[in-house]
């Protein structure tokens, strides 16, 4: 079996350098690849083009990464409460390309596939239909949205073996696996590398063909960002 | 007038058994908390989870298991978890029933706008874009005038759109519209201690009104 195991993220991201695409998974802060985030932060890799659903927060995951400005443009769904990246993409400092979620994953998804492009009618009607080709298929508009190109796909994975087969945990699982189809050198970070053979088949998510380095990460914030809970049971 | 809890529990209403639903971020989360006795749904979260249980007690949350609004949430008997494209593949090919969301501002045509105020503001569509270019049936829950006392029931959107000709009914603090085909807001109910007039008032578009307005139950 081949073996796809790098040492840390900071040889993991080795060769990430300035003016490159990356593709970053994760949904919030659930599933995003912490390791890796804070070696590109040590490292100061700038000029970078994020692919990622979000930005983090202003203290943590690629909000980090703008607190720096590495960052030259990001391809994302939803800026939400990130103070600083409302603030530089309001004031032109940061290039932002906001585009609908389902188009995100399916951009990537795209890419994984081997297709070009594909027809979403998500956005029909909207600015971020300009400039793309409308195509009407059985009365319905859809828009023609490409394939994502990125240089490094990096995913957080729960499990993953020496071979680079992974297993995603619950909704960290999010656009990880998309990613991991999706970059021309795709870096999994786990919480736990396994020997091969210790993953069931049945149970891979991302077959190992689509990753290339693979490690088990360390030191896991995984910070929550809106802590909600229900009542004790006694109160209702 | 209703409250925030009255326009979720209006809209509960509208939520029939075997229906898979998403909810949007706001009113529509609250929603989840008046489904009527006897009514099985199952609920969407577009981050990848069918099946959305309670939020969780306090110290059994988990990182890993967020839903669209990234809270803290529980898995159900029965739930199932996948991936971002598989989640919007399920949306697209219109296997969600209802989508419940927020807006800022609807047209009488039927448009939506709630993602960007120019120069101002700007959320991101999330995942809106998808479900209302999509979905079979679109709940809007809003306000009916901004805190200046704007309509946001409108001719024309003026904030840059999330979706066009897709909002079929709106549920705000004062009334129960639907969006006729030919355009227009039609007026169904009316919330309790709220006249006609208070509602005419408050709606810019086209307010279609015929017959008596019934005051809505809750």
């Amino acid at each position: 079996m081949i073996n796809k195991v790098v040492t840390d993220a900071d040889e993991a991201i080795r060769d990430i350098s300035n003016g490159m695409t990356l593709m970053l998974g994760g949904f919030g802060l659930c599933g995003i690849p912490e390791n890796c985030i804070n070696a590109l932060v040590k490292k100061g890799t700038s000029d970078l083009t994020c692919i990622s659903n979000n930005a983090g927060v202003d203290d943590f995951g690629i909000g980090l990464m703008l607190q720096q400005k590495q960052v030259r443009k990001m391809i994302s769904s939803y800026v939400g409460e990130n103070a600083e990246f409302e603030r530089q993409l309001l004031s032109g400092e940061l290039e932002v390309e906001l585009i609908p979620q389902g188009t995100l994953a399916t951009r990537c998804m795209a890419a994984g596939y081997g297709m070009p492009a594909i027809f979403t009618p998500a956005g029909v009607g909207t600015e971020v239909a300009k400039g793309k080709e409308v195509r009407n298929f059985n009365g319905k508009d859809y828009l023609m949205e490409a394939a994502f190109e990125a240089d490094f796909a990096i995913v957080k994975a729960w499990k993953g073996d020496t071979a680079g087969n992974l297993v995603y945990r619950s909704t960290a699982r999010n656009f990880n696996p998309v990613m991991a189809m999706a970059g021309k050198i795709t870096i999994a970070e786990v919480e736990e590398l396994v020997e091969v053979g210790e993953l069931d088949p049945d149970h891979v998510h991302t077959p190992g063909i689509f990753v290339h380095r693979i490690f088990q990460g360390r030191d896991y914030e995984k910070r929550i960002e809106q802590r909600t809970n229900r009542k004790a049971e006694r109160e209702i | 007038m209703l409250d925030k809890d009255g326009i979720a529990k209006r809209i509960a209403r509208e939520i029939k058994d075997g229906y898979y639903v998403n909810l949007g971020i706001g009113i529509p989360t609250l929603v989840a908390n008046y489904i009527p006795e006897g009514i099985n749904i199952v609920l969407q979260s577009e981050n990848g989870l069918l099946g959305m249980g309670p939020f969780p007690f306090e110290g059994e949350e988990d990182p890993d298991l967020i839903n669209a609004g990234k809270q803290t949430i529980t898995t159900l008997p029965g739930s199932a978890i996948f991936d971002s494209a598989l989640s919007f593949g399920m949306i697209r090919s219109q296997k969600v029933d209802l989508t419940i969301l927020g807006a800022m501002e609807v047209s009488e045509k039927g448009d939506i706008a709630n993602w960007k105020i120019p120069g101002k503001m700007v959320k991101g569509m999330g995942g809106a874009m998808d479900l209302v270019a999509s979905a079979k049936n679109i709940i809007v829950a809003m306000q009916h005038v901004n805190r200046a006392g704007e309509s946001k029931l409108l001719p024309e959107c003026s904030l840059p759109l999330t979706g066009v000709r897709c909002v079929k009914k709106i549920v705000t603090e004062l009334a129960v519209l639907e969006i006729v085909p030919q355009g227009g807001f039609k007026l169904l109910e009316r919330a309790p201690g709220v006249t006609v007039e208070d509602i005419q008032k408050a709606t810019a578009g086209e307010l279609i009104i015929e017959g008596e307005i019934p005051e809505m139950m809750l």
